[in-house]
C-alpha cells in the first residue's frame, strides 16, 4: 500500500531521514514513535506524498510519488485518511461540512446523509454537528479529525499524535476507534510520543512498534 | 467535453463546492465595481465607434451621390452660363437631377459664417449648381472637359478632396473605439488577476486543507472561477445597464450639433452593449483560471 525504499529526506542542508525502508502491508497496525522532532510528522508526511524524498522512493498503492501529477497525487490522497495533529479544519465551516469535505472534493455525487449522521454519531459528536471547529475541545476536534479521515474509506489511516491535546479518558476513546477501524481491515499507523498508550493498544491489537531515532527507522523491541 | 461544456459546468451552481472558500468582502466589492466601471466605459467606447462609423458611411454615401458646379462669371453672363452648364448636364447620362440654388439657398450657406441678413449682392458669390447622381454615376473627366468647352466660367467639384480625409478620420475614429474596447478587456482582465491572486494568497490555508483532502486543482481552480466570474458577469450587468441609460440620455442627432449630437445606437444597434456583460464574464474566467492554475501549481 505504502512502500519507502531506502528513503532519505533532507531540509534546510540537514538530513532528517536516512535510508528508511517500511512497507505498510493491508490490515497491519504500526505505531511510531521517538523524540520530538525526531521526523514523525515528517515521515508522515512522505507518506502522503505532501513532501517528497530526497533520495530512495516513495510508493503509493504501487506508484512512485514523484511520477504522479498534482491531480493524481490528489486521487491518490483520497484512498489515505490522514488525521493530522493540528486538525487541518476549514474554520467557517459546521462540523458536519468539515468532515464531508473529501466526499465533497471528490465530485462523486455529494455526500450521503445518512452515512455522514451515523459516522457522526460513531465518533459521539451528534450534538455538535452544527458547531463550529473553534468552538470545539480539542477531544472533539481530533475525534471529528478522526471522522473526517474515514468518510471515504480510506485503505490506510495515518495519524499524527491523535491523542495529544486530549486527557487519557478521550485518548482510549480515540484508540478504541482506530482499533475498530483496524479490524474492518484497514492499515493504521499512528505517530505518538505517548509509550503508555502503545502500552494499553498492545493488550488488544497486534501492532507493530517504529521508532525514529539518529534519522534512522527501527524496530522498537520489548523494552517498550 | 467540448470548451463549451467545460465552461458551462465550470459555471454550473455548485453551492456546496462554493462554500469551501469562505467569501472575501474586499475582492468581491473590487471586482463587482471594476466590472461595472469597465462594462460602462465599453459602452461607450462602442457608442463611439458605432456613431464614427455610421458617420463615414453617411459621409461616403450622401458626398459620393452629390456634385456641385461653381459659375464664377461676370455678371451680365451669370445667368447665360448657367443656363449653358444645366444644358450640358440634362444630356450627361449618370445625372439624376441638376439645379441652381436660389438666392435664398446660398444665403443660407453663407449665415453660419456671416450671420442673417447678408446681401449676396454685395459679395462676389458664385452661382451654385448641386447635381445628383444616378446609377453608377457620371463620368468625371468627360464632364469636366464638356463643361470647359461650353461653360467657361464653370468648375466641377466632386467633392472628392474633401470627401476621403474625412472619411479617413471617421474610420480612424472608429479604429480608436475598437482599440479603446481591446484595452478596456485588457485593464479588466488585469484587474480580475490581481484580485484573484489577492484571494487566493489570502485563502493559502483553505487551499492547504483542500488538497490535503483530495481535491484536485481544477476542483479548487473552479471554486475561485465560478465566483470571479459570476461577479465579473454581475457587475457588467450593472455597468452596462447604466451605461445604455447615459448613452440614451444623450442629445439625439441634429444637423445643428454636428457630430457630436449623434452618438450612441440607433435600432438593432442597441442590442451590441448586450454581449458586453458576457464578455466581461469570459474575460474572468480566463483571467482567474489562469491565476489560480499558477497558484496551485507553485504549492504540492
Amino acid at each position: 500500500m505504502i512502500e519507502l525504499d531506502n528513503m532519505a529526506y533532507s531540509y534546510g542542508g540537514g538530513e532528517l531521514l536516512s535510508g528508511v525502508s517500511l512497507q505498510l502491508q493491508p490490515g497491519a497496525f504500526h505505531f511510531l514513535t521517538g523524540p520530538s522532532g525526531s521526523g514523525k510528522t515528517t515521515f508522515l508526511r512522505l507518506c502522503y506524498g505532501d513532501l517528497t524524498a530526497t533520495a530512495g522512493a516513495v510508493r503509493l498503492f504501487g506508484n512512485d510519488v514523484r511520477d504522479l501529477s498534482r491531480d493524481d497525487l490528489a486521487i491518490m490522497r483520497r484512498r489515505i485518511g490522514v488525521v493530522h495533529q493540528d486538525c487541518q479544519f476549514l474554520d467557517h465551516l459546521p462540523l458536519y461540512e468539515n468532515i464531508a469535505l473529501p466526499l465533497t472534493v471528490s465530485e462523486q455525487g455529494g455526500v450521503e446523509e445518512a452515512h455522514l449522521r451515523e459516522l457522526i454519531q460513531w465518533v459521539g459528536l451528534a450534538k455538535r454537528a452544527r458547531a463550529l471547529p473553534p468552538e470545539l475541545s480539542g477531544g472533539e476536534r481530533q475525534r471529528a479529525a478522526l471522522a473526517r479521515a474515514i468518510i471515504m474509506s480510506p485503505d490506510v489511516i495515518l495519524a499524527d499524535e491523535p491523542t495529544g491535546n486530549v486527557d487519557w479518558e478521550m485518548s482510549q476513546r480515540l484508540l478504541t476507534l482506530l482499533i475498530e477501524l483496524n479490524r474492518l481491515g484497514k492499515t493504521v499507523l499512528i505517530a505518538t510520543h505517548d509509550l503508555a498508550l502503545i502500552r494499553a493498544a498492545k493488550s488488544q491489537v497486534q501492532a507493530r512498534v517504529l521508532r525514529i531515532a539518529n534519522r534512522k527507522l527501527q524496530f522498537a523491541g520489548a523494552d517498550l | 467535453m467540448n470548451p463549451i461544456q467545460y465552461v458551462m459546468s465550470i459555471l454550473e451552481a455548485d453551492t456546496q463546492a462554493d462554500r469551501v472558500v469562505p467569501p472575501t468582502g474586499h475582492t468581491v466589492r473590487l471586482t463587482l465595481f471594476s466590472a461595472a466601471a469597465m462594462a460602462f466605459l465599453a459602452v461607450f467606447a462602442m457608442a463611439l465607434s458605432m456613431a464614427t462609423g455610421r458617420l463615414a458611411v453617411r459621409w461616403g454615401d450622401e458626398l459620393a451621390r452629390s456634385s456641385t458646379i461653381r459659375i464664377s462669371a461676370p455678371a451680365a453672363q451669370e445667368a447665360a452660363q448657367t443656363e449653358a452648364a444645366l444644358r450640358v448636364l440634362s444630356t450627361t447620362p449618370g445625372i439624376k437631377s441638376a439645379r441652381a440654388l436660389t438666392p435664398e439657398e446660398e444665403q443660407a450657406l453663407l449665415e453660419p459664417w456671416f450671420g442673417n441678413g447678408v446681401l449676396l449682392s454685395a459679395l462676389p458669390v458664385p452661382q451654385l449648381i448641386e447635381v445628383i447622381e444616378e446609377g453608377d454615376g457620371y463620368d468625371v473627366n468627360g464632364l469636366r472637359l464638356r463643361l470647359q468647352a461650353e461653360v467657361p466660367g464653370a468648375t466641377l467639384d466632386d467633392h472628392s478632396q474633401w470627401r476621403k480625409p474625412l472619411i479617413r478620420a471617421a474610420y480612424s475614429l472608429r479604429r480608436l473605439g475598437t482599440l479603446s474596447l481591446l484595452l478596456i478587456g485588457g485593464t479588466m482582465a488585469a484587474i480580475i488577476t490581481l484580485a484573484a491572486t489577492a484571494a487566493l494568497a489570502a485563502n493559502g490555508q483553505v487551499i492547504r486543507v483542500l488538497r490535503l483532502v483530495g481535491a484536485t486543482d481544477s476542483y479548487i481552480a473552479s471554486a475561485f472561477v465560478r465566483r470571479f466570474t459570476l461577479r465579473a458577469l454581475i457587475g457588467g450587468v450593472i455597468g452596462t445597464v447604466i451605461g445604455m441609460g447615459a448613452v440614451f440620455l444623450l442629445p439625439g442627432a441634429q444637423a445643428e450639433g454636428g457630430f457630436l449630437t449623434g452618438l450612441g445606437f440607433q435600432g438593432w444597434q442597441w442590442l451590441w452593449p448586450l454581449i458586453i456583460p458576457p464578455m466581461g464574464a469570459v474575460v474572468a474566467f480566463f483571467a482567474t483560471r489562469g491565476a489560480a492554475m499558477r497558484t496551485l501549481r507553485g504549492l504540492r
